[in-house]
């Protein structure tokens, strides 16, 4: 408020001033029924033209998800059509030689790659990432509780390239003996020995899958959490109630009415970790071959795109985006599926609630 | 009332459990517990491992000079890939904030359950869901091979298709929290609804906003694929986004990290520091904006 009575706002200061010395009943008069000019409230018509066009401005922005993503499918399998056309599309997935100097583009062993890391990785993350929503949700306190929410965020704000490179240069040469030693201690059993033969390197479809798991954990956490919430607090007590215990009351009230939620929650654990890139690309060895041996190297679709991405020409290049044509529907079908079972889910856990 | 009249009230400390029941309480809540440590340990072996070999690393040259261009050349520091990450990532919130914000707006204010904003709702979830290194070829293919050159900018707008779905849920679970209230009073002095939402909504809404956006920055800042794919390589200081190809602290740790010498190894720990001090800025940032300036403590 200016002290200067000449200026053009001093309107008010002065009943401003003038309301202080003549006492209560002169502040009713400091509000003043005129609205000051320069207030525009958009009345005339041609307000009524910005309100249409901000409408369409805002329309437009929202449809840009649209458009991006029909673009993203468009463009890439335009251009990677002369590489699926080289091999046919059942040849380009299900072949299993990939050898781009003789122009041979067979992907499955990066499919299987993708599928056997991301499934070491979900069953390691999931049951970690419900316990600690649980922990968060039903046994820490209130203080407690901020702390470990704080982790879980820090470990979801980590960049996927600095675990590859603590994975890649700390971990890989650390593990390989432990691996070894394990491929030992189960050599006589019969499907173990198979799933974890010889680890020659630590550089494996296994340590990229326990990257895979710790990069799936922040995100399978968040959404448990929202979901364990959604349980209602009566359903709880009444188990209490009943003298069950805290562990029996999560067995009885909380996991079966959350199930939905949670094979949503894990489904986008998977999503994510099927596309992560960069940390599988440092750790996962780059062999083209299908092998059950957990401790083999390997390769998936997205580390194949990091790793050759800089050396690939014409038709390889082509391929490399093919891969990422098939990455982008698996990930949308697999997205698209998860957020459908987590809505239905909560919808019908509110419907318990009401 | 009966079973308090004979005497014994009923027992509630649970000491009286058969050993089998409390065992298995016991165990779960052990097992519970484990968990979190679980997801501590790579946090804190990550956080050791960088900060004891990558402050080996820091100096004030590290910051300021020019990359080496041989992987064993000791020396040179990630300056370029400091500039660069930062203008890269800016540009990045400089496209996809305001679009995501008015993308935002459509959701909340104007399309709200039509069939049209649910769609846009559930495909920007899916959005979210895209694997970094599929954008990373989308923007390789419709921006690089057009222009025919790797640039920085292209490494921006890969990062923002990114961001996008982000800052559009995040605004949107924002402008959901303005109270009605707030809207009807504007529109009662007789504002109309661009006015409202730009002079009312958006500013009640404005700190949840800034923080949703900083941490899709923070993201951002880190993601290295779609790098790789658009935006080539430099070792000297490019702050000019248009001029050909660039370089991030990402992309340096991936291209270091892959090298069997001690030298590169070393700018490798070094860059990770240094990026991850850039994501922690963000991130704290953001999470100090968002608790002092909460709507909901108002």
């Amino acid at each position: 408020m200016s002290d200067d009575p000449l200026d053009a706002s001093s309107a008010d200061g002065v009943f401003g001033r003038s309301a202080t010395e003549f006492g209560v009943t002169a502040l009713t008069t400091t509000a003043s029924p005129q609205v000051p000019d320069d207030l525009d409230l958009g009345g005339d018509s041609r307000a009524r033209g910005t309100d249409r066009g901000f409408r369409g401005l805002v329309t437009f922005a929202g449809l840009t998800v649209l458009i991006v993503l029909a673009l993203i499918l468009v463009t890439t399998t335009a251009r990677a059509m002369p590489a699926i056309g080289h091999e046919g599309l059942w040849g380009f997935i299900t072949g299993t030689r990939w050898a781009p100097n003789d122009d041979i583009f067979g992907t499955f062993p990066m499919l299987y790659g993708t599928l056997v890391t991301s499934l070491i990785g979900m069953i390691v993350a999931v049951p970690v990432s419900i316990g600690i929503a649980l922990f968060i949700t039903e046994v820490a306190h209130l203080r407690l509780r901020k702390y470990i929410v704080t982790v879980i965020d820090l470990l979801a704000t980590v960049p996927s390239v600095v675990f590859g490179l603590v994975g890649v240069l700390v971990v890989v040469p650390f593990i390989v003996e432990w691996y070894q030693a394990f491929s030992d201690l189960v050599s006589p059993i019969p499907v173990l020995s198979s799933l974890f033969g010889p680890a020659n390197t630590g550089q494996n479809y296994f340590t990229a899958g326990m990257i895979l798991a710790i990069m799936a954990i922040p995100i399978i956490t968040s959404i448990a959490r929202e979901v364990f919430d959604t349980v209602p607090e009566a359903d709880k007590q009444a188990a209490y109630a009943l003298g069950a215990t805290r562990w029996e009351m999560i067995k009885g009230a909380m996991l079966p009415h959350s199930f939905g939620g949670l094979v949503g929650a894990s489904m986008l654990g998977l999503g994510r970790a099927m596309g992560e890139t960069i940390a599988v690309a440092l750790v996962i060895g780059g062999a083209f071959h299908i092998s059950a041996n957990m401790f083999d190297t390997g390769n998936t679709m997205a580390a194949v795109i990091a790793q050759q991405w800089g050396e690939s020409t014409a038709l390889h290049t082509d391929a490399l985006v093919g891969i990422g044509v098939v990455l982008f529907a698996i990930t949308v079908i697999i997205n698209f599926a998860a957020r459908g079972i987590v809505r239905r889910a909560e919808i019908q856990m509110r419907g318990s609630n009401a | 009332m009966t079973t308090l009249t004979n005497g014994t009230p009923p027992d509630l400390t649970g000491k009286n459990l058969s050993f089998k029941r409390a065992a298995a309480n016991r165990a779960a809540t052990l097992g519970i517990a484990l968990c979190v440590l679980i997801a501590a340990f790579p946090l804190g072996l990550v956080a050791y491992q960088v900060i004891s070999r990558g402050g080996s690393a820091m100096s004030l040259g590290f910051f300021t000079e020019e990359i080496a261009r041989n992987y064993r050349t000791e020396g040179g520091g990630m300056g370029p890939a400091i500039v660069g990450t930062l203008l890269i990532t800016g540009m990045a919130a400089l496209i996809s904030i305001p679009i995501g914000v008015f993308g935002a707006i459509y959701l909340n204010e104007y399309g709200k359950t039509s069939p049209l904003a649910k769609f846009i709702r559930t495909m920007s979830d899916v959005m979210t869901g895209v694997p970094s290194i599929v954008m990373g070829l989308f923007i390789y293919v419709a921006y690089v091979v057009v222009i025919g050159e790797r640039n920085g900018l292209a490494g921006a707008l890969a990062l923002a298709c990114l961001m996008l779905p982000i800052v559009i849920r995040s605004t949107e679970e924002m402008l959901r929290l303005v109270p009605d209230e707030l809207r009807q009073a504007s529109a009662a002095m007789g504002a109309r609804k661009w006015r409202t939402t730009l002079g009312v909504v958006l500013p009640a809404a404005s700190s949840g906003i800034t923080s949703g956006s900083l941490l899709a920055v923070a993201r951002a800042a880190g993601e290295t694929a779609p790098i790789i794919v658009t935006v080539g390589l430099t070792y000297i200081y490019k702050p000019d986004l248009f001029d050909g190809a660039n370089t991030t602290l990402a992309a340096q740790i991936y291209r270091n990290a892959t090298q069997p010498f001690d030298a590169s190894q070393e700018r490798a720990w070094g860059a990770a520091m240094a990026l991850i001090m850039i994501v922690f800025v963000f991130t704290i940032v953001s999470r100090i904006i968002a608790s002092r300036f909460a709507i909901d403590k108002r």
